[in-house]
C-alpha cells in the first residue's frame, strides 16, 4: 500500500462518488451552524422543499452579532436580533439542536464544537466560517465553506470537492520560555505569506508541536487559513483523547475504545509524500506582533516598522506603503514605542481557558494603563465559568479589564462592541484587515501574554521584559 | 445558478494585493437574511467618503467603470472571512468574472455557486491585461468559458485552466444539489458502510 498523507487518509475515507475530472463528493460528519452565514441556506431548502438530511450532525449556535452585555433581558439592535430569531426558528423547523443565547454552552463556535466533543479526530467538519480550520487540531479535516456549501451539507451530508494539495510545516525544536502558539502561527505566515497555502492542506508536525496542549494546537490551526491553507491539521494523540474522553458528544464505552484505536491510526505514513515542505526553528521565535493590515505583516516585538521599499515586489510594496498610512505609523519606529488605546481578549483564535488563565498570569497585582480600556471576552458560557471558579475573572476585574459574556465581538465588530475611527488595538484575535474591527480602527495582532502586557504598559510591549519595562501597581 | 456561456465589456483594474472579503463588503452588510442588493455595499469603505458620497478617485466610481463586467484584481483576492456576501455584492454590483493571479480557495468557490466565473493567469499577463483595462470604456474584453479564453482589447488571446465539472455546472446553469441529491443512492450505501465500521461517528446525546 503507499505511504499516505494524514490528509490523504481522511480524504479517501470521505470519498462517497468520484466525477471523471476527479472532482468528488466528500461525506461530512460534523456541522457548525451560526446565525450570520445560514439564514439564506435554510431559506434555499424551504424553496426546494428539501429537508436537512442528518439534523443530528449539525449543531447551531449564535455568535458573531450578539451583544457581549447582559443578555437576559433581549438584544436592542433589531437586525441582530432578526438573524438570531431566525436561526432559532429554522433549527426548530428543521429538527437541528441550537445553543441560545442564555445557554451556558453558548460560545464561539468553534470554542463549542471540541468543548462539546462534537469535533473528533478523523471526522470533516465544516461550517459557514472561515476559522473552521480550529477543528483541525484534533486531526478532523476541517474547512470554512460558504452559504451555498452551507445549504449543500444541509440537504445532502456531502460536498463536492477538489482535493488539495499536501503541504507539511515542521516545527523543530522547542519554543522558547514565554513563547505561545500565537506566536508560533504568526511566525508560519509571516514566513509563507497569506497565499501560501492556497490550494494546500497544511499538516504541522514537529516536536514544538508534539509540546503544545490542545488549546495551543487550536490557536495554531485556526489561523491556517490566514496563510491561505483550505485547512491545517495536527495528527491527534494522548493530549487528544484525553481532552475529548467524558466531553458530553464524544463517543462513550465501547464505541470510544474503537474510536481511539482507529484514531491511533491517523498519522502520515513513514515517507508519505508532500507538495510543499517547509520547516522552522522554534527556537529562535520571538513574541510576534503584526504591524500593518494582514497577518503576514507579522514581525519580532523586538524590529522596527519596516520600509515600504524594503520589500523586493512592487505589489507588496505598494500595500506596505498603503497599510502604514491606514496604520498611521512611521517606518522605522520601535514596534515597543507604539501606544495603544484598547486591548481585546477573546476569539475563536485565543478565547479558551489557557489563554485567559495567561493573561492572568501577566497582570495579577497589576492595573491596566490609564489610557487603556480593555475587554476580555470568553469564547463560551462554559470557558466563562472555569475562569470565574478559578479565580481568573477575579484578578482580571481587579487589574481593569471589563468582564464580558461569550461571542466572536471585536474580533469583527458585528456587534456592538468595535474600535472607533484611529482608535489603536492590542488584540488577541486572527484578522487585522483594514476596518475589521470598526471602520477606520487599527489592529496588532499578538497573543494573550502580550496584549496583557501592553494593557499594563499602555503600548506594544515585550512580555518578557515586562517586570523592568512596566509599571506595576 | 445562472448559466454563463461568454461574457463582453469593461473591465475595471484593481492591482491591489491581498483584497480581503471584509474589503469587499463589511460587516455592517452581513446582517441580512437575504442574498440580494448588496451591490449597493461592494468595496465600501474605499468607494465611499465618511459623509458617504462617492470617492471620485475609486475605480468603479469613474465614468469609464460604472458599468464594469470584469475585474482584474491582484494575487490572493477575496481572502479572508467565508462569507458568501462577497460574491453576491459583485454579482449584483454587475461583475460576473474576476481575473486575478490568485483567489482564496473558499472565495473561489462561492463565486462559481453563483454563477460567476473565476480567471487565474499568471502575474505576467495579468499585469498587460491592467495595463489595456486601464483605457477605460475603449478596452472592451471578451471572455468565452467554451474555449476557456480571454480576448484582450489588443486581440491577444490569453488560455485559462478551469475543472471540468466546475465550468460544465456554469455553461449549463446547474444546480448542484440537484445534481448530488441524484446519487442519493451512494451516499446511502456511503453511510451504511461508515455505520457498520465506526459507529462511534454517530454524536453521543450530549
Amino acid at each position: 500500500m503507499p505511504s499516505k498523507t494524514l490528509y490523504d487518509k481522511i480524504w479517501d475515507a470521505h470519498v462517497v462518488s468520484t466525477e471523471p475530472d476527479g472532482t468528488c463528493l466528500i461525506y461530512i460528519d460534523r456541522h457548525l451552524v451560526h446565525e450570520v452565514t445560514s439564514a439564506q441556506a435554510f431559506e434555499g431548502l424551504r424553496l426546494n422543499d428539501r429537508p436537512v438530511r442528518r439534523p443530528e450532525l449539525t449543531l447551531a449556535v449564535v455568535d458573531h452579532n450578539i451583544p457581549t452585555t447582559d443578555r437576559s433581558q433581549g438584544i436592542d439592535d433589531p437586525e441582530s436580533k432578526l438573524q438570531m430569531d431566525t436561526l432559532a426558528a429554522n433549527t426548530k423547523e428543521f429538527g437541528v439542536e441550537y445553543y441560545d443565547e442564555l445557554d451556558q454552552r453558548q460560545g464561539i463556535v468553534h470554542i463549542i464544537g471540541p468543548e462539546q466533543g462534537f469535533t473528533l479526530p478523523g471526522t470533516t467538519v465544516v461550517c459557514g466560517d472561515s476559522h473552521t480550520a480550529t477543528h483541525g487540531a484534533f486531526g478532523a479535516l476541517a474547512h470554512g465553506i460558504g452559504t451555498s456549501e452551507v445549504e449543500h451539507v444541509l440537504a445532502s451530508q456531502t460536498l463536492l470537492q477538489n482535493k488539495s494539495k499536501n503541504m507539511l510545516v515542521k516545527v523543530n525544536g522547542k519554543l522558547p520560555a514565554g513563547i505561545t502558539a500565537k506566536d508560533l502561527t504568526l511566525a508560519i505566515i509571516a514566513h509563507t505569506g497569506t497565499a501560501g497555502g492556497t490550494g494546500h492542506v497544511i499538516e504541522y508536525s514537529g516536536e514544538a508541536i508534539r509540546d503544545l496542549s490542545m488549546e495551543g494546537r487550536m490557536t495554531l490551526c485556526n489561523m491556517a487559513i490566514e496563510g491561505g491553507a483550505r485547512a491545517g491539521l495536527v495528527a491527534p494523540d494522548e493530549k487528544t483523547y484525553a481532552y475529548l474522553k467524558g466531553r458530553p458528544k464524544a463517543p462513550k464505552g465501547a464505541d470510544w475504545d474503537a474510536a481511539v484505536a482507529y484514531w491511533k491510526t491517523l498519522h502520515s505514513d513513514e515517507g508519505a509524500h508532500f507538495d510543499k515542505v517547509i520547516e522552522i526553528d522554534a527556537t529562535s521565535i520571538a513574541p510576534i506582533v503584526t504591524w500593518g493590515t494582514s497577518p503576514e505583516d507579522a514581525i519580532a516585538i523586538t524590529d522596527s516598522v519596516p520600509e515600504p521599499m524594503s520589500f523586493s515586489d512592487e505589489h507588496k510594496q505598494s500595500s506596505a506603503a498603503r497599510a502604514l498610512e491606514y496604520m498611521g505609523l512611521t517606518a522605522g519606529t520601535p514596534m515597543t514605542e507604539i501606544p495603544i488605546d484598547k486591548v481585546f481578549i477573546g476569539s475563536c483564535t485565543n478565547g479558551r481557558i489557557e489563554d485567559l488563565r495567561e493573561v492572568a498570569r501577566v497582570v495579577e497585582g497589576r492595573k491596566i494603563a490609564p489610557n487603556v480600556d480593555a475587554m476580555v471576552v470568553p469564547g463560551s458560557g462554559l470557558v466563562k465559568s472555569q475562569a470565574e471558579e478559578e479565580g481568573i475573572a477575579a484578578i482580571l476585574k481587579e487589574a481593569g479589564f471589563d468582564w464580558r459574556e461569550p461571542g466572536c465581538s471585536m474580533c469583527l465588530g458585528m456587534n456592538p462592541d468595535r474600535l472607533e475611527p484611529g482608535e489603536r488595538c492590542a488584540s488577541t484575535s486572527n484578522r487585522n484587515f483594514e476596518g475589521r474591527q470598526g471602520h477606520g480602527g487599527r489592529t496588532h495582532l499578538m497573543s494573550p501574554a502580550m496584549a496583557a502586557a501592553a494593557a499594563v504598559t499602555g503600548r506594544l510591549t515585550d512580555v518578557r521584559t515586562l517586570d523592568t519595562a512596566g509599571a506595576p501597581a | 445558478m445562472k448559466a454563463l456561456k461568454e461574457l463582453s465589456g469593461v473591465a475595471a483594474p484593481m492591482p491591489m494585493i491581498n483584497v480581503d472579503t471584509d474589503m469587499i463588503i463589511p460587516k455592517q452588510y452581513l446582517k441580512t437574511i437575504g442574498r440580494s442588493g448588496l451591490g449597493k455595499g461592494l468595496f465600501h469603505s474605499m468607494r465611499y467618503n465618511d459623509d458617504g458620497t462617492d470617492n471620485p478617485d475609486f475605480v468603479l466610481n469613474k465614468e469609464a467603470y460604472k458599468d464594469a463586467k470584469i475585474l482584474i484584481a491582484g494575487d490572493n483576492f477575496g481572502c479572508g472571512s467565508s462569507r458568501e456576501h462577497a460574491a453576491w455584492a459583485i454579482e449584483d454590483f454587475g461583475i460576473r468574472c474576476v481575473i486575478a493571479p490568485s483567489f482564496s480557495d473558499i472565495f473561489y468557490n462561492n463565486a462559481f455557486k453563483n454563477g460567476m466565473l473565476l480567471i487565474r493567469l499568471p502575474q505576467e499577463q495579468i499585469d498587460e491585461l491592467t495595463e489595456q483595462a486601464e483605457f477605460g470604456s475603449n478596452a472592451v474584453f471578451s471572455v468565452d468559458l467554451e474555449s476557456q479564453t480571454v480576448t484582450a482589447p489588443d486581440g491577444k488571446e490569453h488560455t485559462f485552466e478551469i475543472d471540468d465539472f466546475r465550468k460544465h455546472c456554469l455553461l449549463n446553469g446547474l444546480d448542484e444539489i440537484a445534481l448530488t441529491l441524484e446519487k442519493a443512492q451512494s451516499i446511502d450505501q456511503y453511510e451504511t458502510n461508515t455505520n457498520n465500521a465506526h459507529s462511534w461517528l454517530n454524536p453521543a446525546a450530549g
